[in-house]
């Protein structure tokens, strides 16, 4: 074995025993890209956030051929998307909070971050209901409304997906004992809000900002 | 040569300590819960070869109908569902799972790990496999099978002319069996970056797990295109949605697009893993390391890469632009160039052999003759002229069939005869695989090779029948005697199969004389893989000298699923793994899955309410199990 390889991120290396490398030392998880569950979330982002531009590239192709879009000139209402977007931006906070207490392995803090993120992601998910609401235009009224609608549907399935997560893990987090890979699941749940968050932008400027200029 | 070898401290004690840890309860219930990666890999290809005969005897039906003129056989309709049921069966159910399968049981043991990385989510991906599989073949035994292509066309699968439920169990089937593409592919990406045995930098892993990465990954871009499109188009049907309306401001075109952006990426999900069985397969029979390693590896992403270029020359014949049409012209030829890379390097190892020419490696020489032709064909619908002539005709069904026989039937024979002795522990008969070979070879060529002919002399493909004036029956004629012919060979096969599973020869170890290290194990390979996970300092481990290197990782507990989290480049040990046990909940959240699916075909409430069960199963996935955390609470240890 050359000293290279020898020299792992572990804080505690493999040590080699005659012909053996003994890594009865070594963690038992690890954080961020050191964990498999990591790698298992950036594929799901990866893939969702596939779906979520393609969406956005199919709003615009069907624009692109449009004699009217929006169908009946009406665009949606900015005041409910705009209170979201401030209210997502604000739920970085608690997200931030609670996946630097799971890597510090703070449980209680976890839970407070938990608690807090599953607070605000129940008024997203009401807000996102008062959205649909303000779209002014129907699913089925037009090339316009179905993209809108769908365009706004599979980022609410991304926010309630993860929203009911958050609570889920919030509610384990009650539970004795708790492993260390729990704190591993949370920091990767935050991880993915992070995609909520950011995937959001993109969304909400096409969908309430596009046809204003 | 000489394989990784383990010290005093792994005995038969420590064997039977593993047994006991890795092996699934009986039973029933030990076996809907199994995540074993080779019970589930052995799953996937089973059902997958299943399908696979399904499918054939639908292609049989057809072209026996099409034998002679005004066939009275199979009425239009029937015929429909059938070539629609033949080829979405082929294409989501059989090749691109049956690969998937070969991956999730071969990747951890050549890349000296336990299991998957995420076992419960590849279980559950494969029960929503096979109910995904049985809605698609239920329906059409109810005479609701698909029936407007297995692309689906709209407007013929939309809304308007797609009546009945027909189109929607496409969409949904769809649905599944992507999801579960994804599921697997995510794992298998996961398992290859993450978990190969410390000292198998990138650079020394085997050319098969190269092909397995690139090919997860295209499935992780592409897939989701294909998911989303059968969503839209279930939206348009199921809630009047205008996504494909031209009336309403929507486009017939979008579909295609967003179709063939994923479909031509799809066939490269099932041509990639099979020049992966090659690479793997050519080294052992030519007694010879691969010639020009780095060049292969850098092809195969090349390929995938260029892979998701080509999809619009599906569309020659619809009005993109002309500008567009020669872009994709000159990358459906691009394409060519890293094949035929790998090709001469496979020659080259060739040459450079001794070459034992079993029957693996005659399904290799099949490889290169039929997917040639199939390559050469390729190229000429490359061309814009040329495809517009024959767009649409049996000339298209004769180069598709040439080149997913030639590049993922073949080698997948081979890979079936290459690895049979490793998953059962017996040789398949070599005279008999000879005598498939042979009429396989014949049979496949005896059946296609005279649809380009029919193409260029004007029959169209889906079409239930013609007349006698055409004189197209004589062709037709000679090409369902080929098909009688695989019937024969596939008949064979499953003879093989099945006296070898009683009857064969023991294989040992390592009956070929390879180098890659699921050789190193028994066959088959024990519920946990590896007595001590190996450590690697070559690309053939089997075939290298053994220098000052260690041999076997220690320290790994016996008395849980353990396996080792490595770096990603240079496959260093970084962090203990604990694998999960085998629980039911994969196969009830499969089932509330399926439940949910099914409801929403009917039922527009059911598309929101059906989501209830399966979440909550997923609940109760995840939730912990106090004993067994109590026990996981002892054993961890902080990062």
């Amino acid at each position: 074995m050359t000293t290279r390889r020898e020299s792992v991120p572990a804080s505690i290396p493999a040590v080699r025993r005659g012909d053996a490398l003994d890594v009865s030392g070594l963690p038992s998880y690890g954080f961020r890209h050191r964990s498999l569950m990591w790698w298992g979330n950036a594929g799901m982002i990866a893939i969702e956030g596939v779906a979520f531009g393609f969406m956005i590239v199919i709003y615009f192709y069907l624009r692109s051929i449009a004699k009217t879009w929006p169908d009946d000139g009406a665009v949606p209402d900015l005041l409910w998307g705009t209170i979201n977007l401030g209210l997502i931006l604000v739920s970085a906070l608690p997200n931030w909070y609670t996946g630097k207490a799971a890597l510090d392995r703070d449980v209680i803090k976890v839970r407070w971050g938990l608690i807090a993120s599953s607070i605000i992601g129940t008024a997203l998910a009401v807000i996102r209901w008062l959205e649909f609401t303000a779209l002014n235009s129907r699913w089925d009224e037009g090339a316009y409304g179905s993209a809108v609608w769908v365009l706004l549907g599979v980022h609410t399935f991304n926010l309630v997906t993860d929203y009911f997560d958050t609570i889920v893990l919030a509610a384990v987090t009650f539970v004795k004992p708790l492993e260390g890979k729990r704190f591993v699941d949370i920091a990767e749940n935050c991880g993915y809000w992070w995609f909520v968050i950011i995937s959001w932008l993109p969304i909400y400027a096409v969908v309430y900002w596009a046809e204003r200029f | 040569m000489s394989g990784p070898k383990h010290d005093g401290a792994c005995d038969a004690a420590t064997a039977r300590a593993l047994e006991e840890t890795w092996t699934n309860k009986p039973g029933l219930p030990g076996w809907l819960e199994s995540n074993n990666h080779k019970v589930i890999g052995r799953r996937f290809i089973v059902t997958a070869f299943a399908f696979f005969t399904a499918a054939g005897i639908m292609g049989g039906l057809m072209r026996h109908q099409l034998a002679t003129p005004n066939s009275t056989l199979l009425g239009p309709d029937f015929y429909n569902q059938l070539f629609s049921t033949h080829g979405t069966t082929m294409m989501f159910l059989f090749a691109v799972p049956m690969m998937q399968g070969f991956s999730v049981y071969l990747v951890p043991l050549m890349v000296g790990t336990r299991n998957t990385a995420f076992p419960r989510m590849t279980a559950c991906a494969y029960w929503l496999y096979l109910m995904g599989g049985l809605l698609l073949l239920g329906a059409f035994l109810c005479n609701t099978g698909v029936d407007a292509g297995w692309f689906e066309y709209v407007p013929l699968a939309g809304p308007q002319f797609g009546i009945g439920k027909r189109a929607d169990f496409w969409n949904m089937v769809v649905t599944f069996s992507e999801a579960t593409g994804l599921m697997v592919a995510v794992d298998i990406t996961t398992v290859i970056l993450k978990t190969r045995a410390p000292g198998m930098t990138l650079s020394r892993m085997p050319l098969f797990v190269w092909a397995s990465l690139v090919t997860s990954l295209m499935i992780i871009f592409a897939m989701p295109m294909v998911m989303l499109a059968a969503n839209l188009v279930q939206f348009d049907r199921m809630l009047g949605t205008h996504f494909f309306n031209p009336a309403e401001g929507g486009d017939a075109l979008l579909w295609q697009h967003l179709f063939w952006f994923f479909g031509h990426p799809e066939v490269y999900f099932i041509f990639i893993p099979g020049l992966g069985f090659i690479s793997a397969i050519i080294p052992t029979f030519a007694r010879q390391p691969m010639f020009g390693h780095d060049a292969i590896v850098l092809s195969l992403i090349a390929t995938g890469f260029l892979s998701f270029g080509l999809w619009v020359h599906h569309m020659f014949a619809t009005n993109v632009p002309e500008l567009g049409k020669s872009f994709f012209t000159a990358m459906s030829f691009m394409i060519a160039i890293p094949t035929a890379l790998q090709i001469f390097c496979w020659i080259a190892t060739l040459w450079m052999g001794r070459i034992n020419l079993r029957t693996p490696m005659l399904f290799v020489l099949g490889f290169f003759f039929v997917l040639m032709i199939g390559g050469l064909t390729g190229i000429m619908l490359g061309s814009v002229p040329l495809d517009l002539q024959l767009h649409d005709t049996m000339f298209v069904v004769a180069h598709l069939h040439y080149v997913l026989l030639g590049g993922a039937v073949f080698p997948l024979f081979a890979a079936i005869y290459y690895w049979f002795p490793k998953v059962t522990g017996r040789m398949l008969s070599e005279r008999l695989g000879r005598w498939q070979f042979a009429l396989f070879f014949i049979g496949v060529n005896t059946t296609f090779f005279p649809l380009h002919l029919l193409g260029l002399a004007g029959m169209t493909r889906r079409v239930y029948t013609y007349g006698a004036e055409t004189g197209w029956g004589p062709l037709n004629m000679v090409a369902t005697v080929g098909q009688v012919i695989n019937d024969v060979s596939m008949f064979l096969f499953v003879l093989n199969v099945g006296w070898t599973l009683f009857k064969g020869k023991a294989a040992g170890n390592d009956p070929w004389g390879a180098g890659t290290l699921e050789w190193s194990v028994p066959s088959p390979p024990p519920a946990y893989n590896f007595l001590a996970l190996p450590v690697v300092s070559s690309r053939e481990p089997l075939w290298s000298p053994r220098g000052d290197e260690p041999t076997h990782v220690s320290g790994l507990s016996t008395r849980i699923r353990e396996g080792l989290v490595t770096t990603v480049l240079d496959a260093l040990p970084d962090t203990r793994y604990a694998y999960p046990n085998p629980e039911i909940w994969p196969f009830i959240a499969a089932v509330g899955v399926t439940g949910w699916l099914v409801w929403s075909i009917w039922s527009v409430p059911g598309f929101v309410w059906g989501m209830i069960p399966p979440g909550l199963a997923f609940i109760a996935w995840y939730w912990p199990n106090r004993k067994e955390a109590a026990a996981e609470v002892a054993w961890e240890k902080e990062p």
